[in-house]
């Protein structure tokens, strides 16, 4: 697994930088990952990322879009809006999770 | 006297009382499997049937005759589960009562899931094919349809068997080519993936299909509503794609009294052990094929495979001994792609699918990730091995774990996209 620093954080990362210890991440460097990918993190978000967290710890699997709409209470719709065009991969990656399973 | 319950007489139910009742001994053990109604339908056929290959009587047997000796069949519907009380209650009001549960429910297309589907344009301009009634009137439709804007749709991930979607396209375009006009007929396959398939070695041949056949792919789809006025899909991010001809593989969802049961997902799917199938919260619950939430294709083969580590496991578990037989998430799928040819896909948890030879290294006679002859065959023929040895669960000529044999391995030149 690649190793890079991000923010002074040294941080192991899959091939597509998607954060691969769970211990790796806090908050801070979720602003970081988000400004990387063009997005501003407000409440909103940060309801998303500490459900997906939350989430994570419980269940050992990057919950779906599809999950954080029915457990965590933000309609898909709106997690389109906040995480534009890849909601499930862009959620993930900001919250230091694997990417989601892609259902095969 | 033990009591095994087996829900659901499908593939993977079926094939899991004929493993089990000659392992169980009939003096220690009892075998109940429940079905709702009295059919069993040979779902890989659906997809053909809209292009005239099959006629419907040709997919339906009586689901009695699968049923070995020694197995009681209850025709009834599923009330709940009882787990605490480890009691099957029936709409009609009978009790099972179990020691061990098996639920092999399956999953099943649900268009009333999304807004606009299964409204005044079902079964006129829009169709599903995973149901004898969506591939009949769908066929009747293809049948007189003049031409147009074709979508081939997917709703959302997991779907069973999640290459028929790509199959569908891949035989409309030939089916209209054959018939003279491929020329007025657009062909759009939208889907919420961000290529044609789940993973890169695969996404990035089947893709490369879709290309040649001059299908259009739109992709990171979410649809949020079908509207049937205007005949468009539209999706969480306010894009519309507008059809004549929508061919749609609604939401796909487990069993409703998994979920009144308390034992399901968000998708009324099972959470189990993905290498034993046993239940996460119950330890006297099994689910296989469709019904779990097993991170595999919800297809007949990933049921097989695991029916025959299942069973062995099964028996080491009632003798209180460690199971021994992980299952590997295997799965192998032919690939219909028009014309009389084929694909033949073969994978499981960890090793996506690769291009090579199968089942014998350098031999075959089936070619991996490419078209040819024989796969089409393959595909055929295998109906007749469905009903005759993998429902009663002979032998099928074929490993059941996953290998890696006669595989080549490729160099991936797109990794990411940089947006994410």
């Amino acid at each position: 697994m690649p190793v890079t620093e991000i923010d002074s954080h040294q941080i192991h990362v899959d091939d597509e930088g998607f954060l691969t210890e769970y211990d790796e991440w806090d908050e801070n460097l979720a602003v970081v990952l988000a400004n990387r990918i063009g997005i501003e993190l407000t409440d909103a978000h940060w309801r998303v990322i500490r459900f997906l967290r939350d989430d994570y710890r419980t269940q050992g699997d990057t919950a779906t879009t599809r999950r954080v709409q029915a457990v965590g209470g933000v309609p898909v719709k709106e997690q389109f809006a906040l995480f534009p065009k890849k909601p499930a991969k862009r959620m993930a990656y900001i919250a230091g999770l694997p990417k989601p399973h892609g259902c095969v | 006297m033990k009591r095994l319950v087996v829900l659901g007489a499908g593939t993977a139910g079926t094939m899991v009382v004929n493993k089990l009742r000659p392992r169980l001994d009939p003096a220690d053990w009892s075998i109940t499997v429940v079905d709702q109604d009295i059919e069993h339908l040979y779902q890989p056929g659906l997809l053909l049937l809209p292009f005239g290959v099959y006629e419907p009587d040709e997919l339906v047997k009586p689901r009695a005759r699968f049923i070995p000796a020694g197995v009681d069949l209850v025709l009834g519907e599923i009330d709940r589960v009882d787990a605490d009380a480890n009691s099957v209650r029936l709409a009609d009001g009978r009790e099972l009562g179990y020691d061990y549960l098996v639920i092999a429910t399956g999953t099943s297309p649900r268009p009333d899931q999304t807004p606009g589907m299964a409204e005044s344009e079902w079964h006129k301009s829009i169709f599903d094919f995973y149901t004898l009634d969506g591939a009949i009137t769908l066929r009747d439709r293809l049948e007189s349809w003049d031409g147009g804007r074709l979508v081939v749709h997917v709703v959302e991930m997991p779907i069973k068997c999640p290459v028929a979607p790509l199959e569908f396209a891949f035989l409309a375009d030939a089916f209209f080519a054959e018939r003279g006009m491929r020329d007025r007929v657009e062909i759009i396959y939208v889907t919420p993936l961000e290529g044609a398939f789940t993973q890169p070695v695969a996404s990035r041949h089947l893709g490369g299909m879709l290309d040649e056949r001059k299908i259009a792919i739109e992709g990171d789809f979410m649809v949020e509503r079908v509207d049937p006025d205007a005949r468009t899909l539209v999706s969480m991010d306010e894009r519309e794609v507008p059809f004549d001809l929508l061919v749609t593989v609604p939401l796909n969802m487990g069993a409703d009294f998994v979920a009144r049961s308390g034992l399901g997902d968000e998708l009324n799917y099972v959470p189990v052990d993905k290498h034993t199938l046993l239940s996460r919260t119950h330890a006297n619950i099994f689910a296989i094929g469709d019904a779990s939430d097993i991170p595999a294709s919800k297809a007949g083969s990933v049921a097989h495979f695991s029916v025959e580590l299942f069973a062995k496991n099964f028996v080491e578990y009632v003798h209180d001994r460690p199971m021994t037989h992980p299952f590997d998430g295997h799965a192998n799928c032919f690939i219909e792609s028009g014309h009389g040819k084929g694909l033949l896909i073969d994978f499981n948890y960890d090793t996506e699918p690769l291009s090579g030879k199968y089942p014998m290294p350098g031999i075959g006679p089936f070619t991996l990730l490419e078209e040819s002859h024989t796969n089409h065959w393959g595909k055929l023929g295998f109906r007749w091995a469905y009903w005759h040895l993998l429902l009663p669960g002979r032998p099928m000529p074929v490993p059941t774990l996953m290998s890696m044999v006669g595989k080549r391995r490729e160099p991936l030149d797109t990794v990411l996209s940089p947006e994410r």
